[in-house]
């Protein structure tokens, strides 16, 4: 089922005469009210007249994860607090969360987006969906929560966590779709099939996103529940989830095109590269008020299609991700950067500076081992002081990332000294 | 009186233990009594060996994180219940026993080690009940 069909089937042309007016409209619009924007044009030489359609986005500079750490918390919102209606915050490189505002103009096309997302996935009015992605700061939750509200489906706000509960409720209630993280899906096909729930549910679909996920986990999924699994895609910087979603021939995943004007970038020159090349993916919200960027680089590798599809849809598809351009790592559903540890790890003077990170998936949940080396002044005789001393680092590295991790301490000098690239990370996951 | 204890951290793996006692066998530093603290991911490996601060060297050499600290070594007669008279003792000090291992038995007498939460309070009272301890120079000779 197609949601919006005037949106989501225009022409190209028609397409890019609307992306046009909506760009012009964004760069006067991002020069008058944020001071950033003015900045950066200013410096370039670049005024909003200079943008008379969607070709000239190539004029305009780049807006990156650390530009909104730099400009923490609010620098980048175009309007003021009492237009903002609510706030989500994601992971920063460092220390500092990258935040974002929305305005009510904003979290209804919000909906919009996802209101397509879970149309593509067959989810209607008559659906019962369990959105169990996390609520809060993260806009997986809430963001789900809102397009499936838009639908008129029977929303049941799960949230994370309570695998027992959600596989009761999905039986009970006779839940047909659901929203979470593929990984976690597979999780909980596995606690349905533990307890004999497998064929008392009537789940037909599911809507997974928030991390990367392989065909072949597609498959898993699809063979062990008898559903259809969807890949929705999105980033707290120019949404959330909703931003792009795949239809049922998975042949890419469909954008919301007339509100994020996608790019793929040579992952050197930054210049636009041809349709099919592969590339890093940045974005503009075409109409966005609280947070507008433009062309935010969202260092996920992937390539576009600009051809109509199967389904009738004529938007612009992005392929399945092929890897980052930073060490981002996402550990259920949670951006981590090897970054945070190294910032965590500067105020645990018990330990060196020396830190490796091992991800792996046990039972399709996302494990983080991460291991340090005691400083050679607090060695100890007790077995006792390093228990309470792994406890003390598991806590400083739970509050950095916000989720929690299993500390190894290891023997001296055995960790990667950081001289030029050392590696401290070890993804054992295969996920792209 | 205090003898050096040398803790040798070795993660849990395969022939970890064997290359720390290779390293003193080469160096010629024997070892009069050890004690093994296991976790499921790491071990503690304390000894009592005849040059403590020799045998730390050398480990520091091979790029093994040792430490040295100090213990009581209590000689007590080897006889039924001498063990529990000692900690009656230690007990009345209000000094709690951190861990406890034996180190050798002879026909007459037998010598614990012992790691005190207040070594120095566990002291006095051994001083007053007429306790005796080993020092580091003393066991080089036993």
């Amino acid at each position: 089922m197609i949601w919006n069909e005037t949106k989501e089937c225009m022409s190209r042309e028609e397409m890019r005469n609307l992306q046009s007016a909506r760009l012009v409209k964004l760069v006067d619009y991002v020069y008058h009210n944020v001071e950033f924007y003015r900045k950066k044009m200013q410096a370039i030489g670049l005024m909003p007249g200079d943008i008379k359609s969607i070709d000239d986005i190539t004029k305009l500079p780049f807006t990156t994860k650390d530009d909104l750490r730099d400009n923490y918390p609010f620098g980048l919102f175009a309007v003021p607090n009492s237009e903002i209606v609510r706030i989500h915050a994601s992971s920063g490189t460092t220390g500092k969360a990258t935040v974002v505002g929305y305005t009510r103009y904003d979290l209804n096309i919000w909906s919009e987006c996802v209101a397509r997302c879970l149309s593509m996935a067959g989810v209607t009015k008559d659906d019962i969906i369990q959105i169990a992605y996390g609520y809060g700061l993260f806009t997986g939750g809430l963001g789900a929560h809102g397009g499936a509200e838009k639908i008129g489906a029977t929303v049941v706000p799960m949230s994370t966590g309570n695998s027992k509960k959600l596989t009761t409720m999905m039986v009970d209630f006779g839940a047909t779709a659901i929203a979470c993280t593929p990984s976690y899906l597979l999780h909980i096909s596995e606690v349905l099939e533990n307890e004999g729930l497998m064929d008392k549910i009537k789940l037909k679909a599911a809507i997974c996103g928030a991390e990367p996920w392989t065909e072949k986990m597609r498959n898993e999924i699809e063979q062990r529940l008898n559903i259809k699994a969807y890949d929705i895609y999105g980033l707290s910087e120019v949404m959330g989830p909703g931003v792009a979603c795949d239809c049922e021939f998975h042949k890419g995943l469909h954008v919301c095109e007339d509100y994020f004007y996608p790019e793929i970038l040579d992952t050197k020159t930054l210049q636009p590269v041809a349709d099919g090349e592969v590339g890093e993916l940045a974005f503009t919200t075409l109409n966005k008020e609280g947070i507008p960027l433009i062309r935010y680089r969202t260092k996920d590798l992937t390539s576009i299609d600009r051809t109509p599809c199967e389904c009738g849809r004529t938007s612009a598809r992005i392929s399945r991700f092929k890897g980052r351009v930073d060490d981002m790592l996402i550990i259920r559903g949670v951006n981590v950067f090897p970054s945070q540890i190294e910032a965590a790890l500067v105020d645990v003077e018990e330990v060196t500076p020396h830190y490796m990170m091992i991800v792996d998936r046990v039972n399709n949940l996302d494990t983080l081992e991460v291991q340090v080396e005691v400083n050679p002044k607090y060695y100890t005789d007790e077995v006792r002081a390093i228990e309470a001393l792994s406890k003390k680092i598991g806590h400083v590295i739970q509050q950095a990332l916000g989720i929690s991790a299993k500390i190894k301490i290891v023997e001296p000098q055995t960790l990667v000294r950081s001289e030029g690239k050392a590696v401290h990370v070890i993804d054992k996951r295969k996920l792209y | 009186m205090f003898a050096k204890q040398l803790t040798v951290f070795i993660e849990n793996r395969l022939g970890r233990l064997s290359e720390v006692l290779n390293v003193l066998k080469e160096n010629n530093v024997n070892i009069l009594s050890l004690s093994l603290a296991d976790t499921t991911e790491f071990g503690l490996l304390r000894l009592i060996v005849d040059d403590a601060q020799k045998g730390k060297e050398k480990l520091t050499e091979n790029g093994f994180s040792s430490l040295l600290s100090d213990v009581t070594v209590i000689k007590i007669p080897h006889k039924v219940g001498s063990l529990q008279e000692l900690l009656k003792a230690v007990d009345e000090s209000g000094v709690n026993v951190e861990y406890m291992y034996g180190l050798s038995i002879e026909a007459e007498e037998a010598y614990v080690v012992l790691k005190a939460s207040d070594g120095a309070k566990l002291d006095a009272i051994l001083v007053k009940y007429g306790i005796q301890t080993v020092t580091s120079e003393d066991l080089k000779s036993l």
